[in-house]
């Protein structure tokens, strides 16, 4: 570890911050339905859409039809990836001449991306048309984005609001995220990937002779335009299958470290939105310090134990840290920082291979995927997760003073309980549960590319890469089989609704109880003592759950590694 | 909840058009305008033909070229296309080795390719970035070290001085942007066209 290595990690900290609340001011406003410095552009964009497609702005939906609506439109995502896969061999924008991808691995692509998952079993140059990366891949990294943040908005609707039978409506919701918050942001962005060297362009790839007389192939593409909104959305999915560590997916320091901003930016400013919405700013601040801590914590692991390197390096008397798997323009605390990032968020595009981390830097994202990727999160998602260990833990503090427990005015019930404990078992239940049965199935563990201890945890990480809807993966694991398209597609997709449904349930029930004002004893929850309650709540729920799986994976490689043992 | 059928159908096909068609088509144009090199993917060129990318690397094995770092790409097998065969910097199939901490095949690799480079160069110690293979597998660059590493071989093929070699690597070291993002590093490519026109 170096002192400018931790200076990188700490501006990177500051800037995120400092984003916090003129982004939260201006999210607010959207999706409170204000006007906005961008309105005399959009609203005659966002007047004709709703005209078109009969959608009433003024008329509010009831949780279940909010809910509905948002399944209905997934649906017919689904359908289009899915379609234009299939025939992605007679459509245009095909300079490459790609065939038709396979129905189990378009299976899984399809839901993969309408669940803002993005797992790659396809290998994007060299699967897909220029087609099925924009309208397929582009435009659900934008819906499926402005989803989980219309969601998000949904739930601190139902803190905010008092006796009331509805949460928003779901069109204007997704509608006003894409047009005034996505979009805007993406095409300046696009423009400064480009200037940084991201390639832009509907051209065939590129064949060259190198210097030795060679020939190389070079693919090139719309890449600019998707990388934006795979950052902003959290969505992860490369254009190249080696994501972001791909020079042309990632070109600089300068846009590596501001990709990585743009992964946290608008998941940190949602914290600042809530608190606009229930009415103090503190309460969004608390929840972003127990994001902070976790984060700061997961960074200092991973960068020690990448600089630390191998066993093997360190025998043969090489220094530097773990560069396999790594880029020289990033080296080892930008590789480090991106990870911890990618998994806490539920980005998982990768600008290292983290099938190649040490055990302990590789165990870190695991770990943050397993709690359900809360530490910022993905946009939207990572905030309605939040809030449900938030639920859980107020509900653990008012059975500890034997009082009903209450969060920023509203009571937390039984319901509200019930719903947040559905909503955090179902994931375990799906990554453990594949990741059991993957392992005893022989034709399953053929598909490992690491002997040993790290062969089951490229396995776990992918069921929890998938269940948490990230994305990102122990790359060598052969995931486009059969059986991996399937159980892993179910995994996300129940990883995804089996969350959004319960949290939708749960606002839908709180936006119609009554606010009740503070009183001498209701537990304050924008102090200290809050956040280290979360803090313990989730690392305990966490830890009891898949502490067993890890010590069978990372864990014991650590050890092995320690002691020279290789597979 | 029957009304919610139409919108489910019109502003999913809406915005599609909008960001799935319209967005990256305009950004296509408009960068095509302003940023016309990069947005062809930086493409170098001599003599009218293209040689490569400034930013994809290329492999070298000859001596008298500095070598790029190891990559783990692949290609169809042209014999059985269900296989693979290796084929480093294959920039049509990115990607990395994705061999773990405790991976024998890993740990043999490397032991072999340290052993060679210390008889290359045996007076410093070998620099990491020589001996493990890069995420993408099509990595440009290098670190300083590991191209001063190569000086004496580079040099000697070439019949130059070491001093004029190590001075072209200086000038082609880039540091850390604002001297505190990313790491220093040497541009592989860029590096040995400049030697190659020093040699000429």
């Amino acid at each position: 570890m170096t002192v400018i290595g931790w200076f990188q990690i700490i501006l990177y900290c500051a800037i995120v911050v400092a984003l916090v609340k003129p982004l939260g001011w201006y999210m607010t406003r959207v999706f409170n339905g204000e006007a906005t410095f961008l309105s005399p552009v959009l609203r005659p964009v966002e007047r004709g859409l709703y005209w078109i497609s009969g959608v009433d702005e003024r008329r509010e939906q009831h949780w279940l039809t909010y809910t509905v609506s948002m399944l209905l439109f997934h649906v017919g995502g689904f359908l289009i990836i899915y379609g234009l896969m299939r025939l992605q061999g007679l459509l245009p924008f095909n300079p490459a001449g790609q065939s038709a991808v396979a129905e189990d691995l378009s299976f899984n692509t399809a839901i993969s991306f309408i669940t803002n998952t993005n797992w790659q079993n396809y290998g994007g140059e060299s699967t897909l048309s220029y087609l099925v990366q924009m309208v397929g891949l582009t435009h659900q990294n934008f819906l499926s984005a402005a989803t989980g943040i219309a969601l998000a908005v949904a739930l601190i609707r139902g803190f905010s609001r008092s006796s009331m039978r509805t949460i928003g409506n779901f069109w204007v919701d997704v509608t006003r995220c894409t047009l005034y918050v996505l979009l805007p942001i993406c095409i300046v962005y696009t423009l400064f990937l480009v200037w940084q060297g991201m390639p832009q362009t509907l051209g065939a790839y590129v064949d060259a002779t190198t210097l030795e007389g060679a020939k190389q192939t070079i693919a090139v593409g719309p890449v600019a335009s998707q990388v934006a909104i795979k950052m902003l959305g959290t969505n992860g999915g490369g254009f190249f299958n080696a994501n972001a560590a791909h020079p042309f997916e990632n070109p600089t320091a300068l846009s590596n470290f501001v990709q990585m901003i743009s992964i946290f930016a608008l998941g940190a400013a949602l914290t600042n939105v809530f608190g606009r919405m229930v009415g103090n700013e503190r309460q969004g601040w608390a929840i972003l310090a127990v994001m902070g801590v976790l984060f700061v914590a997961g960074v200092a692991i991973t960068y020690w134990a990448e600089a630390n390197g191998t066993s093997t390096l360190a025998s043969l008397g090489l220094t530097g840290g773990n560069m396999e798997g790594k880029e020289v323009r990033f080296g080892i605390v930008a590789s480090s920082l991106f990870a911890v990032i990618t998994t806490a968020a539920s980005c998982g595009a990768v600008n290292a291979m983290h099938d190649s981390f040490t055990a302990l830097g590789g165990m870190i994202p695991l770990i943050n995927m397993q709690l359900g990727e809360i530490i910022v999160g993905g946009v939207g998602a990572g905030m309605y997760g939040m809030l449900l260990f938030v639920v859980l833990a107020i509900f653990v503090a008012g059975l500890m003073v034997g009082r009903t427990p209450e969060y920023v005015g509203k009571k937390i019930e039984a319901r509200e309980v019930k719903m947040a404990m559905l909503a955090i078992l179902v994931l375990p239940l799906m990554y453990l549960g594949w990741t059991a049965v993957a392992v005893v199935l022989p034709s399953a563990v053929a598909s490992m590319a690491n002997a040993g201890p790290h062969g089951f945890t490229e396995v776990l990480y992918a069921f929890t890469s998938a269940t948490g809807n990230n994305g990102s993966a122990f790359g060598g694991l052969t995931g486009n089989t059969f059986f991996y398209n399937l159980t892993l597609a179910s995994s996300m997709f129940v990883g995804r609704f089996f969350m959004i449904v319960p949290a939708m349930a749960i606002a839908g029930s709180l936006a119609g109880k009554k606010s009740v004002p503070p009183s001498a004893g209701t537990f304050p929850t924008t102090g200290g003592l809050f956040v280290g309650l979360v803090v313990g709540v989730i690392l305990i729920i966490g830890g009891l759950t898949f502490f067993p799986a890890l010590a069978l994976g990372p864990i014991v490689e650590h050890l092995s590694m320690n002691a020279n043992t290789l597979f | 909840m029957l009304r919610e059928i139409r919108p489910a159908i019109l502003v999913l096909l809406l915005l599609t058009a909008i960001t799935g068609l319209a967005y990256p088509l305009a950004m296509t144009a408009i960068a095509g305008v302003i940023f016309p090199k990069q947005a062809q993917g930086s493409l170098i060129e001599k003599d009218g033909k293209v040689i490569g990318s400034a930013l994809i690397g290329q492999e070298f094995k000859d001596d008298k070229y500095f070598h790029g770092r190891l990559s783990a790409t692949s290609a169809p097998d042209p014999a059985d296309p269900s296989k693979t065969v290796p084929a480093p910097y294959n920039a049509a199939n990115s990607g990395g080795s994705n061999l773990g901490p405790t991976s024998k095949a890993l740990a043999d690799r490397i032991k072999e390719d340290v052993e060679k480079l210390k008889t290359e160069n045996p007076s410093v110690p070998v620099p990491v970035d020589l001996v493990t293979t890069s995420g993408s597998g099509l990595d440009p660059d290098i670190s300083p070290e590991g191209a001063l590493f190569q000086v004496p071989r580079v040099a000697k093929a070439r019949n130059l001085p070491e001093a004029r070699v190590r001075e072209l690597v200086m000038e082609h070291t880039q540091g850390r942007m604002a001297g505190l993002l990313g790491e220093p590093r040497v541009n592989v490519l860029a590096l040995n066209l400049a030697l190659d026109e020093a040699s000429k």
